[in-house]
């Protein structure tokens, strides 16, 4: 009877060591080991910090890297912006049938894969594209419009691609606030903003940490969207990675550069729910 | 007792796995990497119908090749196409191919001279690693009403042409500008000092140009629908791109330019863990016959290194190389010697450097 | 009357489509008056509350606040604040935070806003819990908070939503004393709506009686109870035997069991059906017929069972002759306090006693 439940624990615990240990433990190590090598000659490789060295003194790759954290947080603070009202509508004001359809709605996007939803934004803010021949038409611009290919085609990209994993979490947390808080608010004699800032926002704050870790998270770590909508002009950092992987033969050097980008969003998150005065272990129970 | 079942039941499966993963990939499918319409439809056909063996092929280019073999230390595939030149470093650094066995290799369907030059390129301590299969060049696609002062690689930074011009970030870009700034990159391939100093000018000349450039194309459909648009007006890539262009709009043509076109020559190599060898020298066999070389030719719109079967070339596509390579242009053409190691790490620095500054 | 009422509705009305919800209530409240709502639910008093707060705008009529007109006044702008049915606190605050949000909202500067928080909560006794989470409180704790919030901004009128609903019984009692107290300390006029006609009763200065979205009478708690207006009054204040009858006589019914009662009339003289009313303590009971000679109403009968409650302890009679059942409060210091069921005992009320309702 004991050696049957000692059998069955066993099992039970298998699939998250397993899944834990080869696609996440596993990896990350090798990379890690990978990340210590440098290339003496052919075939030829020593222990060593080279690879970590050249991401400080070459402003080249910190600079990429910075400009991708900048705007990560831009991103995540505009999806945040654009995502609080509409998650708002659909916790609060829409009802049965309408909050549903609601959802689907945000959900619908993501029925199609990130490369499609990429090449969509490229066929509407192209310069022979739909919006350039509406300013056109509309007479609002003379001639033919190039929007994308710059900072702004990559931030409206990638905020659409975040807007998802910002409105479910805040959905969530504003389930559970109860309606007679925000008449409280109002009764005790708060304005709109009163109530917004003082009861609600807190209310969601689970729910906005969750999505801003989330969104941050993918969109420092997104490639498709900032490849193909990015200018000549700007390197998002997993560019940078791919191009040590895959076009430079540089595995040692694209596993640092991978290193650094878990760790120091890493760090950002943690600097982040600092500042905004949360616990990671709460924020995850709560949402 | 119990738990003896189960164990026994756990290994039972996965041995299971193991036959039914061995089994899948067996001698009779000859996995291929190779470059996309190298190998059209019709002719896989045509050889599985003559020799039994099925063709899985997967679509890459010469990065992704060498990658991809790299990660396996060469398995996952039975042939590979990549170019001359980029055979012997990657062969020192990551020993990803095996030596040919050219007795199986029905050497008198190829053009002598080519089979020759690849053959000299790819020989890594005295064994042979490849031998042609296509060959083409970059250069300039030009939109004539658009661009019509564009002769060489250079007057892409010219006047006029701001957010018109599209390159790709990958070697041939530098090696391109280092021939018409009147350097030759090839010669310093043996001085790494020397080749570092010209990268840099090249580096510094492409980020004074990159206010022309509308975006850095890395796959041709964004290319070609920027070319066809009219958004850009000049780009360099590969010589068939332009004909297939010229094809459909004559505004647009493939110019040789000034300094020298870049002859590339697409090879057959086979990765070191392939298992298919024989389906594999059968592959090259059967690609190298004449009219299947013509089929494969006109879908790829480029020449093969099979001989003769130019002869049987259709003739829009021979009349468009004409055009683009006068003889003096065909003279000028810049043959890729293989790259040596650590050649690429100095030019590695310069192409980020260059996608990352701002204009 | 010299002084403006506090409050005073006139023809208030509110619909939802079809269904009229508050119909044409005018009352006033009187400054510093105890004012309850009476009603069972759906009784249209929770709307009625939240067009005075603010949160709903009447159909018709007009709600004034020490004269001035409510109308197109936004909740936040309202001399009115609410204690929710459940509370409402701020679950992301602590209880001084929670006290101080409106004075904050007001632009109270930081100093004096402490200061009245501290004063505040003092008051109800809740000082040392200023930095408390409100999720660590007691349910009276969370209540006396909830009506600290609204008290520290001085509000002409405070609203109460059935605030004592969610609390266990011994703890309702003691806070309905509480409340009493409060309100007579801070001489805010207090509207306090419920369905329990107990809180009403014990607190209230005035009491309204709400029915189908009608004042069915305004009156003190002694008034309701001596002399109810309406058969729903007299029915749903206090305790009371209710039967169904005849008019034998102006002020004389018939029991559907055939015994006959006389009582008073209220409304006109009427014909045809009726109820009648008789309170619990109303019934004389004692162990001899001659013991009760001096009332209208005399029967005999049997103790169907003792329901003893301490002071608060009734016997249910069934009448020998005339098929009516009743509840008589028993007194525990009588002659009939050891009184068992299956006894003979011989019980009747004055006509004075019993009420007669029109049906």
């Amino acid at each position: 009877m004991m050696r049957a439940r000692g059998l069955a624990f066993w099992l039970l615990l298998l699939p998250p060591v397993l899944w834990l240990g080869l696609l996440l433990i596993v990896p990350h190590v090798e990379i890690a080991i990978l990340s210590f090598s440098e290339r003496v000659g052919p075939r030829l490789y020593r222990f060593g910090f080279a690879n970590y060295l050249a991401f400080l003194t070459e402003p080249l790759y910190w600079r990429t890297f910075a400009r991708t954290a900048v705007m990560s947080i831009a991103v995540t603070a505009i999806t945040l912006v654009v995502a609080f009202p509409v998650a708002f509508y659909i916790a609060k004001a829409a009802r049965g049938v309408s909050k549903a359809v609601l959802f689907l709605l945000c959900l619908l996007p993501f029925w199609a894969s990130e490369l499609v939803r990429t090449l969509g934004w490229m066929i509407l803010l192209r310069e022979t594209g739909l919006v350039s021949a509406l300013l056109q038409a509309t007479g609002l611009s003379a001639g033919p419009v190039e929007l994308l290919y710059n900072d702004g085609a990559v931030i409206v990209g990638l905020v659409y691609g975040g807007l998802l994993f910002m409105v479910v979490p805040l959905v969530n947390a504003l389930d559970s606030l109860d309606f007679s808080l925000i008449e409280a608010g109002f009764d005790l004699g708060g304005s709109r903003i009163d109530v917004l800032r003082r009861v609600v926002i807190p209310h969601a704050m689970p729910g906005i940490v969750a999505g801003s870790i989330v969104v941050f998270m993918l969109t420092a770590g997104n490639f498709v969207t900032a490849a193909l909508l990015g200018g000549k002009n700007g390197l998002w950092f997993t560019e940078q990675i791919y191009a040590q992987f895959i076009v430079r033969f540089n595995w040692p050097q694209g596993a640092a550069f991978g290193l650094l980008l878990l760790l120091l969003s890493s760090a950002i998150v943690w600097i982040g729910l600092k500042l905004t005065g949360q616990g990671f272990g709460e924020t995850m129970r709560r949402s | 007792m119990k738990k003896r079942n189960i164990r026994l039941a756990l290994a039972g499966a996965v041995a299971a796995l193991c036959m039914g993963a061995g089994t899948g990939a067996n001698a009779q499918t000859l996995r291929l990497i190779t470059w996309a319409d190298y190998a059209p439809k019709e002719v896989i056909e045509q050889f599985t119908k003559e020799t039994g063996i099925a063709v899985e092929v997967t679509l890459s280019n010469n990065e992704e090749i060498i990658s991809k073999l790299r990660a396996t230390q060469g398995a996952g595939f039975d042939l590979a196409q990549p170019s001359q030149d980029r055979i012997l470093g990657p062969q020192q650094d990551f020993n990803i191919y095996k030596p040919l066995d050219m007795s199986k290799i029905k050497t008198e369907q190829f053009i002598a001279s080519m089979l020759d030059a690849t053959q000299k390129n790819t020989t890594v301590a005295g064994k042979v690693y490849a031998v042609p299969h296509i060959w083409g060049t970059d250069g300039l696609i030009v939109n004539s009403k658009l661009a019509p002062n564009v002769n060489d690689y250079a007057d892409l930074c010219g006047p006029g042409l701001e957010n018109k011009v599209s390159f790709r970030v990958r070697r041939p870009l530098l090696i391109a500008f280092a021939f018409s700034m009147g350097m030759d990159p090839f010669a310093s391939y043996g001085d790494k000092q020397a080749y570092a100093a010209m990268m840099d000018k090249v580096g510094a000349k492409l980020a004074s140009c990159k206010k022309n450039v509308k975006f850095f194309w890395e796959g041709k459909d964004p290319l070609l629908a920027g070319l066809r648009s009219g958004e850009l007006a000049a780009a360099i890539a590969w010589d068939t791109s332009g004909w297939k262009l010229n094809a459909e709009m004559p505004d647009i043509k493939f110019i040789a330019p000034k300094s020298g076109a870049l002859g590339w020559i697409d090879t057959f190599a086979i990765p070191a863990r392939g298992r298919a060898d024989d389906a594999a020298y059968a592959w090259i066999n059967f690609n190298m016959r004449r009219e299947i070389a013509a089929k494969v030719a006109a879908s790829a719109g480029n020449f093969t290194a099979s001989r003769g079967a130019d002869g049987l070339t259709k003739g829009k596509l021979k009349q468009q190389f004409l055009e683009s390579f006068p003889q003096k242009a065909m003279d000028n053409i810049k043959w890729y010697p293989a790259v040596p190691a650590g050649i690429e790490d100095i030019e590695g620095k310069v192409l980020d450097r260059l996608k990352a500054a701002s204009s | 009357m010299a002084e403006i009422a506090d409050l005073s509705l006139a023809r208030v009305t509110k619909r939802f489509g079809a269904h009229v919800a508050v119909d044409a209530v005018d009352f006033s409240a009187a400054r510093g008056a105890f004012f309850s709502i009476l009603g069972p639910s759906g009784c249209g008093k929770t709307t009625l509350m939240r067009m005075i707060a603010g949160f709903e705008m009447p159909s018709e009529g007009d709600i004034a606040i020490r004269g001035a007109s409510m109308a197109g006044v936004p909740a936040n702008r309202r001399p009115v604040n609410m204690v929710f049915q459940n509370l409402a606190l701020f679950p992301t605050m602590t209880v001084g935070e929670n006290v101080a949000y409106g004075l904050d909202c007001r632009g109270v500067a930081r100093g004096e806003r402490e200061a009245r928080v501290r004063r505040i909560l003092g008051r109800v006794g809740l000082a040392d819990f200023i930095d408390r989470r409100v999720t660590q409180l007691s349910g009276g704790q969370r209540q006396r908070v909830a009506i600290a919030r609204c008290l520290v901004l001085e509000p002409t009128i405070l609203l109460l939503d059935e605030p004592l609903g969610a609390l266990d019984l011994k703890l309702r009692e003691h806070m309905k004393i509480e409340l009493k107290r409060l309100q007579a300390d801070f001489n805010t006029t207090f509207v306090y709506i419920t369905h329990d006609q107990s809180e009403a009763l014990v607190m209230s200065d005035q009491v309204a009686v709400m029915n189908r979205g009608r004042f069915e009478q305004v009156g003190s708690p002694r008034e309701l109870y001596r002399d109810p207006a309406s058969a729903f009054v007299a029915g749903f204040v206090g305790d009371a035997n209710r039967w169904p009858a005849e008019f034998e006589a102006p002020n004389r019914v018939r029991l559907s069991g055939g015994a006959t009662v006389a009582g008073r009339r209220f409304g006109p003289p009427s014909a045809g059906p009726a109820t009648c009313f008789v309170r619990p303590e109303s019934v004389a009971l004692a162990p001899s017929a001659e013991a009760l000679s001096a009332l209208e109403n005399r029967y005999s009968g049997k103790v169907v069972s003792v329901l003893f409650d301490g002071a608060n302890s009734t016997l249910l009679v069934r009448a020998d002759a005339g098929g009516f059942e009743l509840r008589a409060t028993l007194p525990q210091t009588g002659a009939l306090a050891g009184v068992e069921k299956g006894a003979a005992v011989h019980f009747g009320w004055s006509a004075e006693a019993a009420r007669i309702f029109a049906a």
